[in-house]
This record gives structure tokens, sequence and C-alpha cells, in this order.
């Protein structure tokens, strides 16, 4: 390991990284990444802040019955809770399928 | 009848027992062996601050989960189910919600712009000296407000299981946490947090098991012993979310402040590559919300078993339902089991916290600003193990200082500080070209600042710590909000914009276009 790197002695690309950076295959890959990083992302808001929100609106209805004596909060908080752990479960089901070999194809293209 | 037990009769809490003890010492002295053997591999300033970045993406996943399930968040929110019911649960699901957030928005580009700690990346490109005192200032006063409350928590919980005096119990886990940091720097911390991350899992699952047995597993049937007892207002919603904007700023503050702890962020590093990081963030994910969903579970099932009024008698927060419920199911031994997991997960999250605000000493202010960024490895392992000892004793003494206490505001204020300082300069510096030197500066004086004052005006510290009361007696604040966050982080973000667009940095400009190889092909990642 070295000491501390000033932004100045990063690895030198050269010419290469400057096309790769400006190439359309590059800026697809940067918008379809935040593309999808915010369509997750409000997706998640919109079920943990429809969670919390719904209940500060409507008591009655999340205090409604749907078992003997369990209530609608209750799968209603397993709900978001899931949706949490399935949203994460999809993006990287995305990267791992879409983004990293994109990410591998521009690699090997600075290589040459 | 369910079978209940008596007050102070039965219960070996408060007692120092063989199997609490035998359990504590058996788990410390594993964690000693590792820390032994994570020792001679930790050399270099990369294997003390990142274990060398050898850490699976797996074993980070259980490293992140152990960070973030605290002893706080494991007794606190099956005491809150099992006294005031439903509201714990929404609490539970507020506490998982920043996990995808931080997916999405933060993990990949934090891999592979940084080195050691999330001032790499806001500095990155940006002028270092301003930059990263700013980021730094940021990071200790995070860290720093997160240890106060873990201390005084910790203090008062091994008092209430173990019956140590709470100095002792202070000295206790100061001294054992600076020893996994200290010799075994980031690998033997990364070890403690997965061992405590798997006992505390193995723990709560049999714990919940036992808590479903006793209803045929059904949870329905807890739900209607709880009903029974103590009426149909333990399954709804209570007085936690009466107000819908406090309830989206006390959101956001949970969410986006996980997206500026640096004890969570500097995992990011232990990994190889983004792919790793990535999937670390699924499997934590994945613990934590397996964690929360069964917790409730075990909190309805100590209102159910043990009741409301013997769990108070004990401890008035209601922290003592889980080993209370533990107790009457499968008695003293399971009881020690899960104290002895309790005052792991304690040592554990501390250790994780030391090594980050060390780190954001060493690394940010002395490396980077005062030695230039000239320092030799062997200058860096030395100013990285001293800043630890100075942080360890010192989060013994605030720990003892704070003795009795009210802190937990701090809590609080460690994540406004989180997602109102740290995360703005971090997302900002790394999706926007015209972000600037002073923008991100005056970004994080802003969100710290604006945090700091809301908080000390709210109704938490105002009202409850300083004991102003309004005129119908209740806790009074000079500002309504008790979490500060939809303004400071709001305002955070738009001084950051406006004074980076009041300034120019061509410089910044220019270089953006160059970090981008790496912020998304990962190319000179470290």
């Amino acid at each position: 390991m070295e000491s501390v790197q000033a932004p100045s002695d990063r690895p030198a690309a050269g010419k290469h990284a400057h096309e790769i950076v400006e190439s359309p295959a590059f800026r697809t890959l940067v918008r379809k990444r935040w593309s999808v990083s915010v369509l997750m992302l409000a997706l998640l808001f919109l079920s943990y802040y429809g969670f919390i929100l719904l209940i500060a609106a409507d008591r009655e209805l999340v205090s409604r019955k749907v078992g003997a004596v369990t209530t609608l909060a209750i799968p209603l908080g397993i709900a978001a809770i899931l949706a949490a752990w399935i949203l994460t479960g999809v993006y990287v089901w995305w990267a791992n399928r879409k983004y990293d070999p994109e990410v591998e194809r521009l690699k090997g293209l600075l290589r040459k | 009848m369910v079978p209940v037990l008596a007050a102070g009769a039965l219960t070996s809490l408060g007692k120092p027992t063989v199997a609490s003890v035998g359990f504590f010492f058996a788990i410390v002295a594993l964690t000693l062996v590792i820390t032994y053997f994570a020792a001679r591999k930790t050399r270099t300033s990369s294997e003390y601050y990142a274990a060398g970045r050898s850490v699976s993406a797996g074993q980070n996943g259980l490293a992140l989960a152990g960070d973030y399930m605290s002893a706080a968040s494991f007794l606190g929110i099956a005491g809150m189910v099992a006294l005031q019911g439903y509201d714990g649960m929404i609490y539970a699901a507020g506490w998982l919600a920043g996990w995808p957030a931080l997916m999405f928005l933060v993990a990949e580009p934090l891999r592979n712009l940084g080195k050691f700690t999330f001032a790499d990346v806001v500095a990155f490109r940006l002028r270092q000296t301003p930059v990263r005192i700013a980021a730094a200032v940021g990071g200790i006063a995070t860290v720093l407000f997160y240890t106060i409350a873990q201390m005084v928590g910790s203090g008062s919980l091994v008092h209430l299981m173990f019956g140590i005096p709470y100095k002792y119990a202070e000295l206790i886990v100061g001294v054992v946490m600076l020893a996994y940091v200290l010799f075994g720097g980031m690998l033997a911390t990364t070890w403690v947090q997965i061992i405590k991350a798997v006992l505390l899992l193995i723990g709560v699952t049999i714990l919940t098991l036992l808590v479903l047995f006793r209803f045929g597993f059904d949870a329905t049937n807890l739900y209607a012993a709880v009903s029974q007892r103590y009426g149909q207002a333990m399954l709804q919603p209570g007085g936690l979310v009466s107000s819908p904007v406090e309830a989206i700023s006390l959101g956001l503050a949970l969410m986006f402040g996980l997206l500026g702890l640096p004890h969570i962020l500097m995992r990011f590093y232990t990994v190889p590559d983004a792919k790793a990081a990535r999937k670390s963030v699924l499997y934590a994910t994945g613990l934590i919300g397996y964690f929360y969903l069964i917790i409730p579970i075990v909190g309805f099932g100590a209102a159910a078993l043990v009741g409301k009024d013997v769990i108070t008698g004990v401890d008035r927060s209601g922290n003592m339902a889980a080993p209370l419920v533990a107790e009457l199911l499968a008695g003293p031994a399971f009881l020690g089991f899960i104290a002895a997991v309790a005052f792991a997960t304690i040592l554990a999250v501390v250790a994780g916290l030391t090594l980050a605000g060390a780190s954001a000493y060493s690394h940010d202010i002395y490396v980077s600003v005062l030695r230039g960024g000239r320092a030799t490895e062997e200058e860096q392992v030395r100013a990285a193990r001293a800043a630890t000892v100075v942080f360890g004793i010192a989060a013994v003494l605030l720990g003892i200082a704070f003795e009795g206490q009210n802190v937990a505001f701090m809590v609080g204020l460690a994540f406004s500080i989180a997602a109102s300082a740290n995360f703005p300069a971090l997302l900002l510096s790394v999706v926007w070209r015209r972000f600037t030197t002073l923008g991100a500066v005056w970004s994080i004086v802003t969100g710290a600042v604006l945090s700091v004052v809301m908080i000390f005006l709210s109704p938490t510290v105002w009202g409850e710590v300083l004991g102003h009361l309004d005129a119908a007696g209740k806790p009074h604040g000079i500002i309504p909000l008790k979490n500060p966050a939809i303004v400071s982080m709001t305002a955070a973000f738009a001084v950051g914009i406006l004074v980076s667009l009041l300034t120019d940095e061509p410089k910044a400009q220019e270089a953006f276009e160059e970090e981008k190889l790496r912020t998304y092909l990962g190319v000179g990642a470290e």
C-alpha cells in the first residue's frame, strides 16, 4: 500500500478514458443506473411513507380487524418490512444481470 | 391460564449467575482469540482501517447487520412492543427503511471512490483541507453522540442484567472493546460483529420459537392473548404517528441518517469491490429485516406471558421484557445466554463506533490535512492506534459523566447530523458536476448546526431534559418538532446547491468527468 494519494496521481487512463466517458454506451449506462435507482427509491418512499401516512391519516381503517383480533395494521407493517427487502433484491438482480456485464464490456474496451 | 412470573421472586435477573457469566466469558475469550490472530494480519493502514479489503460479501452483510442491531434495538423495541403494542412495530419498520436507500444511492459509488472514510468521497475532487475538516467534524460529531447514547445505555443494561455497578460496566466495555480495535483493527472488529450478529440472531430466533410454541405456532393466538389481557388497543396504532409532519421527519432522519453513519459507511471499504458491496447490503437488509420482523413477537410474548406490571417492575422503560420472557420460557441458563449476547452486542457496536471515530481523526485530519497526505505506513497506523486509544478513553469518561442522564435524544441527534450534515454532501459530490468546495463546507455546516440547535430547542431537550413545561404540564419546545431532519436536511441540500451555483470551481468540474470512470466502472478503485 502506498501513502494517501493526492487526486493528481490517480491512475492515468489516457485518451481511451475520455473516449469511454464520452461514449453513448457509457452515458446510457450511467443514465440507466440512476433511472433504476430513482424508480426503486420512489417505490420505497411509496411503501414506507405510504404506510406511515396511512396510519396518520386513517386510524379507523388500519385498526379494522382482518382476523379474530388481528388488525389491518399488522399485515401492513409486515408488508412494509418485506417491501424494503424485495426492492433491495430487485436492484441487485437488475445490477447483476444488466449493469455488471455492461461494466465489464466497457472496461474491456479500455484495456485495448 | 398462562403462568406468570411473580415480580422479583422467580427472576435471577440482576444477579451474575453461573450461566450468564460463563457465556459472557466464553464469548469474550473467543473474540480475544480471534483478535490475536487478526492482530498478526494488521500491519498496514489498509489492514487497520479496512481489513485489507479481504472481507467477503456474506461476511460483510453479517458485520453490517451486527453494527446496526444494537442492544438498544433488541431490548428497546421488544420492550416498546411489550408496553405500547403496535407502535413498536411502526418504529421497527422505520429502522429498516434506510437500507434499500443506502443501496440505491450510496453503496457502490462510495466503495469505488473512497479509501477509508466517507470524507474520501466528498473530498475526492474538491479542495482537500476545508472539505476534509468539515466532513471529519460531521463524522466525529455523529459517532460521538451515538457513542455516548450507547455507553450510557450499556452501563445501565449491564447493571440491570449482571448487577455490576455502572462505572465498572463502563470500564469493562471500554477495556475489552479497546483490545479488539487497538490490536486487531478492522479485521478483529469485523469478526466480533459477525459473531455477535450470529449469536443475536440465534438467540432471538430461539426466543421467538419458544413464544410461538406456547401459542401453537399461530401468531393469531398470541395476538388474541395480548388482546384479552390488555385490550384491542395493543394491536392498533397508538400515539407514535399522531402528527404526519413529525412522522415524516422521523422517517427521513432514520432513512437518510443511515446513509451518513460513518461506522456503517466504513464497512464498504472492507470488501474487494462494488459488486461485493452491493451484495453485502442485500444480505444485511435480509438479516436486519428478519430481526425486526420477529422482535415484535418477542415483545407481544413478553406482554402476554410475563405481564406489563412485572416488566415495568424490573425496569420502567421496558428494556428487560425480552430477558424476562427468555427466563420464563427456558429458565435461568437461557436468560444467561441472552444477557451475555446483549453484552456482546454492546461491545461490538462500541468497537465499530470507536474505529470510525478514530479514522475520522487520524485519516482525515492528521494524515490528510496536518501531514498533507504525506505520511508513511508506519506513521499512519501509529496515528490510527493513538486516535483509537483517545476515543476509547473518551467514550468511557463520557459514559461515566452522563450516568443517569436522559441521553435517548442523542441517538436522534446522531441520526439527524448524519442525515443533514454527512449525507447531502456525500450524495451531491457523487452526482453533481457543479458541486464546489464551498458548497460542500456550507452544506455540512448548515446541516450540523441546524441539527444541534433545533434539537436543543425541541420538546425533547428544551422540554423534557431541561424541564420547560407548557400550561398543561407537557414538555414544551421553542421549536415544536422533535426531529429536525425535514428542515435541517432540506436546508443542507438547498445551501449546498445555492453556494455551489454562486462559486465556480473549473478544476472540480474537469475532475468530475475523470471521476465517472471510477464511480461507475470501478477503474482505479482501491
